[in-house]
């Protein structure tokens, strides 16, 4: 059985074009400027952003995060999905002018796959055994057993392809890709400049050049929006996007990958057993933390948030909150009296953090269950975070696009972040491993349904909401596309008159 | 030949400040190793949760924590002496040349504050002292009181917004222009920041300059003078204010010495790229040595400020120079 993916040409990763006039420089207001420029390590969101518009990866995202064809136009999957077999764009080139063709594909994932290189993405290669470059157009992917994210894994920018003729150490100051955008100048810690990249393989991009202008205060971004000075930002909260209300904005808002969850530490005390951690589920309404925490800017949730694989949020023990369940689970688990329990939550890294973790202490105390809750500095948080150090996590975690790679690492008994999801079942393991195997996307669907329903039936975690990025522009920009990972790969796109 | 070294006030000035810089490094080195995290998890977040036991490793050998903490302290205070501030791998760049950048702008920023404070504060302390507890004493006491108790980033963000929003006026949504590139637009980016600042400071130095106008215009050699039919004019600005110089110059140096560290609010609401945005930055991301060596710098400003300070009333008050 084989599947072949191909795309016709750039206009895949394009939405319909927009009428602007091309040229023109963009003002992007930031906080902060990016703390890398080496894609292989970047997990800021700012540095994510900017390198995604220099740097290409083989598989890109369209707009609803649907895989097609980036610097591969076609791939393949033969000898039982062990083998991917990718057929590569000819005649791109890396901003500096050499040339980009299986070498480099090679070498970058052989890179990414090296543990001295301590790239962020190297577990999504995790099966890949060898990688081949038979001829400069081709390359080939040996796996030690099927996976279908692959593809979907492939396409962030930490899989970014460098030249082979690059090092680390070079491109820490000067990026070289093969993106939309090339990186012009920078000074740290107050801007960035990108210019069109002429050489593109792609549609060209419309402006000459995008500014990333570091301000650090998001309220000081808006009033740099009112008199004029930035055209365009991102902001998180939503009460920085009501002050950015005004007749000369549009406020688009789009739902995060990211979600918001009671993390349960299914390892330990009272919570080993599932009744404990139902009662939890029961005794929560997700709705009213959004609305105590968040003003109700967002959508309750269920595991998976990737838009093509939505979980439905209803589907789950307790839709709703039902405290005489809640009490049920609770005598079941022969804890009538009710169980105390902890639960740890950062203090600065996102502003609802504290008031989730008070609105769940107040509204599981009606079903007596005890909160304690332990703010933490988000420095001290991550470390007992990443040590399964917890009874509970009040978690804003990261979403990917592809259900697998989002939770694959978390609730596979062997995934690296296993010990701090603190649960996992053979069911799991086998569902995650079958979701693995299959490239028909229907039947995916149907897997992570039944991953996301298993996760729900043994409330492994209480799943909130997920917020909404508010993308801000004046009137004058037009042609960009949020994206529900927050990319701005859409810059491409974007027009300025 | 050690007596004279001991008491010789220069020498003892040096050696204090040295200690004191000392004990700041010391300080500032083990608090920042006392907040949790480091390096490797402020870059990763909880991705650093994905780390293996090698990965890990290669990290710290990168960044210089694998080595005890005793070690990674000489190293740091052993490069300072070379001149070599360490570097910050977030920005690419040597703090030393980060510093050189920064230190200016920060110190152009406390300058015109301070400058706006003495312009508000002398004539407002004076005033009050003219006629304690008259209605103009009353309107210097209110500035001093809301100048003291409005909070710099309420001031900041109302001052940004009304004049953004109803004006249009933002300099400061602008790229940071440096005083030697575009000296008119720095001026322009420098006015509010200035403003609050300078506002907050403005209240002790209305305090100061009341308080001791007050208490010359009580000593004996003001009564002489105006016996002698000194014209009061003369009499107030010649002999009282010269007189209550002593305390404001101390007050105005301590502000200012403040200001160097302390303009950490006002340089992230307006943007401005100095010193105590880069002190900031680097806590967030955990840069050690960043952090330590601009510190330092900062001490040391301090110190240097000091000294000034007392070498103004050496000019201004000749009883100091007796001594």
């Amino acid at each position: 059985m084989s599947v072949t993916i191909t795309g016709c040409g750039a206009q895949s990763a394009q939405p319909a074009a927009t009428a602007g006039k091309a040229g023109g420089n963009l003002v992007v207001g930031i906080t902060t400027d990016p703390d890398t420029l080496l894609p292989w390590k970047a997990t800021q969101f700012q540095a994510v952003s900017v390198l995604q518009n220099i740097y290409g990866t083989l598989t890109e995202f369209d707009k609803d995060l649907a895989v097609v064809p980036g610097l591969a136009k076609s791939w393949e999957a033969s000898d039982g999905g062990k083998t991917l077999t990718f057929k590569l764009r000819e005649g791109v080139k890396f901003s500096d002018g050499s040339a980009f063709d299986s070498k480099d594909v090679k070498f970058s994932l052989d890179k990414i796959k090296a543990e001295a290189t301590g790239a962020v993405a190297r577990t999504s290669l995790a099966a890949v055994t060898a990688v081949e470059a038979p001829d400069p157009a081709t390359v080939v992917l040996r796996l030690s057993a099927p996976d279908a994210a692959l593809p979907s894994n492939l396409a962030v920018v930490n899989m970014a392809i460098l030249s082979s003729d690059d090092t680390e150490q070079s491109l820490m100051k000067t990026p070289n890709g093969t993106g939309p955008f090339a990186l012009k100048e920078r000074v740290a810690s107050q801007s960035l400049k990108l210019a069109r990249n002429d050489s593109y393989w792609g549609d060209k991009a419309k402006l000459d050049t995008v500014e990333m202008r570091v301000i650090p205060d998001e309220n000081s971004i808006v009033s740099a929006m009112q008199s004029g000075n930035v055209n365009f930002a991102v902001f998180n909260s939503p009460l920085v996007a009501k002050t950015a209300a005004g007749p000369n904005m549009s406020v688009a808002k789009t739902p995060q990958l990211s979600y918001h969850a009671l993390q349960l530490n299914a390892q330990r005390g009272d919570l080993k057993d599932v009744n404990v951690r139902l009662a939890i589920q029961c005794a929560v309404d997700r709705q009213q933390v959004l609305d105590t925490a968040a003003l109700g800017e967002g959508e309750v949730t269920g595991p998976v948030t990737s838009p093509a694989f939505k979980s439905n949020a209803d589907d789950r023990p307790c839709p709703k909150r039902d405290l005489s369940k809640a009490a049920d689970y609770l005598s079941k688990a022969g804890k009538k009296d009710g169980v105390t329990l902890s639960t740890i939550v950062s203090q600065g890294e996102y502003a609802t953090s504290v008031d989730e973790a008070q609105n769940l202490k107040s509204q599981l105390a009606e079903a007596k269950i005890t909160l304690n809750v332990e703010v933490l500095e988000s420095g001290a948080f991550v470390t007992r975070w990443k040590a399964g150090d917890f009874d509970a996590a009040v978690a804003l975690n990261g979403g990917r696009p592809d259900p697998d790679g989002m939770y694959g690492r978390y609730f596979t008994s062997t995934g690296n972040l296993n010990k701090v999801a603190g649960y996992s079942s053979p069911a799991l393991d086998a569902l995650f491993a079958e979701g693995k195997a299959s490239t028909d996307p229907q039947k995916r669907k149907d897997i992570y349904a039944k991953v996301s329903k298993e996760l729900e039936n043994n409330a492994a975690w209480v799943w909130l909401f997920t917020s909404f990025t508010y993308t801000t522009t004046t009137s004058s920009v037009q042609g960009f596309v949020p994206m529900a990972n927050g990319s701005l790969q859409y810059l491409r796109t974007t027009t300025i008159n | 030949m050690f007596q004279t070294l001991v008491h010789n006030p220069v020498l003892r000035r040096v050696g204090g400040a040295a200690g004191t810089l000392l004990g700041v490094a010391i300080f500032v080195f083990i608090m920042l190793r006392a907040i949790p995290g480091d390096q490797i998890t402020a870059g990763l977040g909880t991705e650093a949760a994905a780390l293996t036991p090698s990965q890990q490793a290669a990290l710290e050998r990168y960044y210089g924590l694998d080595q005890p903490l005793i070690v990674q302290f000489f190293s740091w205070l052993g490069n300072l002496f070379t001149g070599n501030l360490g570097f910050s791998s977030r920005s690419q760049q040597s703090v030393l040349d980060l510093t050189v950048r920064s230190l200016p702008v920060t110190f152009e920023l406390a300058v015109l504050a301070i400058i706006l404070a003495l312009i508000i504060g002398v004539p407002l302390g004076m005033l009050g002292a003219s006629r304690p507890d008259s209605p103009r004493d009353a309107v210097s006491q209110a500035v001093s009181l809301a100048g003291l108790s409005v909070p710099a980033f309420l001031l900041a963000t109302t001052l940004l917004s009304v004049f953004a929003a109803s004006y249009g006026f933002n300099p400061n949504g602008r790229g940071f222009a440096a005083l030697t590139a575009d000296p008119l637009l720095n001026l322009q980016q420098m006015l509010l920041p200035s403003i609050v600042l300078g506002f907050g400071i403005a209240a002790p130095i209305i305090r100061t300059t009341r308080t001791a106008v007050l208490e010359i215009r009580s000593n004996d050699f003001i009564r002489t003078a105006r016996a002698k039919g000194v014209p009061e004019r003369r009499l107030q600005f010649r002999h009282v204010l010269r007189n209550s110089l002593v305390p404001i110059t101390t007050m105005t140096g301590l502000q200012f010495g403040y200001l160097l560290g302390g303009a950490v609010v006002v340089e992230q609401i307006f943007s401005i790229p100095g010193i105590g945005r880069q002190v900031l930055l680097g806590i967030q991301q955990k840069e050690y040595a960043l952090v330590q060596s601009t510190v330092l710098v900062i001490a040391l400003s301090f110190v240097i400020v000091n000294l000034l300070t007392d070498l103004l009333y050496r000019v201004i008050d000749p009883r100091v120079r007796a001594s």
